[in-house]
């Protein structure tokens, strides 16, 4: 999609798949965060004391987590080019899955707690 | 082994033809023109340094029949290099003192000179590669040849996508991941990859439309991988980008994805890369003797420029050096993050 068309007309969905190549046009409003975020995310996925296909890994589970479609896309590229694997990459996604399950199902002890406070 | 498909050429497929690969590329819409993108990088027209490397394709035949294959070589092809193309080659490598031969294919195996031309060219004293597709070492009548390349101090270089089954016969065929790890434990009972000077290299390529990722990190995790999974070891892990040509071409029409695939090669040009491709230090030989900048341009029929000499029995080094590379978008693939080339990345 042009810069021009990306204002103009009625999109087909709130999503499309060709706008994860346009993320630096984040940029036009604030270069200098954008730089200053873009070094940041730069640096973080750098080789460290994880690997970066350890990394990218995490990222992919992340972004199962909040559930946004272009990290998918991207991180489902990255940990293939990275030497990862169908097994590995569907475990990433349990991984989160069993986070976000867990996050929910523990509250219920907060539930317990109101049941106790207010029951006799 | 199980499933062995018929080649494009078997099959009458368009894209058997080079000229419909050609035709195709160009056809391509892209971002810039590969010559551009040279221009770009200071590199235009690109030229050759010298021969080091010659490359001999000995011809089409091969026991397999890979998703991927530039050379759409498999059982049904026929085309093998003749006895007076072998002479020729062994005498420029030897006239010439090129310093490597790599020799392949199709399966190299399978010419029925391989045998005297590893104990040949290895007399020389020079560094004699093999291109290996491990499962060609198990067929009955070639058990014979690991040992071979052993006793010549050969480095053989043995291609294997992924160090798992799923992703490696999805590419080359049922039961070739197995077969390519016993072939691969027989490489490591004889010496190789033990760090007994005989080298054992193994290749690894994309199972998709994806590019191959950082060569260092991904060797360090192939060799725990192997070795974890399978007690195989190994020297060197070199990554290659799947070409867009041939077979790899037919996979991306079918997929409609080459548009996409190209504009990935085109948004990753390194300009590092394309100062290091291969084609500057490396003469290909066709099976017939016809000359090539590399083995990609071979397959689509794009050789040497004027006035470079056309046939390996007209070679003469002098003449070969500083000569212009004949490019395409095809080019894209050796130029792309890193670089691929038959030595791995080059950047």
């Amino acid at each position: 999609m042009s810069d021009s068309s990306s204002r103009t007309g009625e999109r087909p969905s709130y999503y499309d798949r060709h706008d994860l190549g346009r993320f630096s046009e984040i940029g036009r409003g604030s270069p200098e965060l954008a730089a200053r975020f873009f070094d940041y995310y730069n640096a973080v996925f750098a080789e460290g004391a994880l690997s970066a296909r350890e990394k990218s890994l995490i990222a992919l589970a992340v972004a199962h987590a909040v559930q946004c479609p272009y990290c998918i896309d991207a991180y489902s590229k990255d940990a293939l080019e990275k030497g990862s694997n169908l097994d590995e990459m569907t475990e990433a996604v349990h991984v989160a899955a069993a986070i976000r399950g867990g996050a929910s199902l523990v509250h219920g002890v907060q539930m317990l707690n109101h049941v106790d406070d207010l029951g006799m | 082994m199980g499933r062995v498909l018929p080649t494009l050429a078997k099959a009458r497929a368009p894209l058997a033809a080079a000229a419909v690969q050609r035709d195709r590329l160009d056809r391509v819409p892209v971002a810039r023109r590969f010559d551009d993108a040279l221009a770009d990088s200071g590199l235009f027209p690109l030229t050759a340094t010298r021969v080091d490397i010659l490359q001999i394709n000995l011809g089409k035949r091969c026991n397999q029949t890979c998703a991927h294959c530039h050379v759409d070589a498999g059982p049904d092809r026929t085309e093998v290099m003749p006895r007076a193309v072998m002479e020729a080659c062994l005498a420029f490598f030897e006239r010439e003192e090129v310093p490597t031969l790599d020799v392949t294919g199709g399966a190299p195996e399978l010419h029925p000179d391989f045998r005297e031309i590893i104990v040949r060219a290895s007399a020389t004293g020079r560094r004699v590669m093999h291109r290996c597709n491990l499962t060609a070492t198990l067929l009955p009548n070639y058990a014979d040849i690991p040992a071979l390349l052993a006793e010549h101090r050969v480095e053989v270089v043995a291609s294997l996508p992924y160090f798992q089954a799923r992703e490696t016969d999805a590419q080359r065929g049922e039961g070739v991941f197995e077969e390519s790890i016993a072939a691969l434990r027989r490489f490591n009972e004889l010496g190789y990859g033990q760090g007994t000077g005989l080298v054992l290299d193994l290749v690894t390529n994309p199972v998709g439309t994806y590019l191959p990722g950082n060569q260092r990190s991904l060797e360090a995790h192939w060799k725990r991988q192997m070795m974890t999974r399978y007690g195989i070891a190994f020297d060197h892990l070199y990554t290659i980008t799947n070409m867009p040509i041939s077979r790899f071409l037919e996979f991306l029409e079918k997929q409609d994805k080459t548009e996409e695939y190209m504009a990935r090669l085109v948004a990753a040009y390194n300009p590092a890369a394309a100062a290091g491709v291969m084609c500057r230090n490396t003469l290909s030989v066709g099976w017939d003797g016809t000359l090539y900048d590399c083995d990609f341009n071979q397959m689509l029929e794009l050789p040497l420029a004027a006035p470079a000499p056309r046939t390996i029995f007209d070679a003469v080094r002098d003449a070969l050096d500083a000569r212009s590379i004949v490019t395409g978008p095809h080019c894209f693939g050796c130029t792309a993050g890193a670089g691929s080339s038959c030595g791995g990345a080059v950047a």
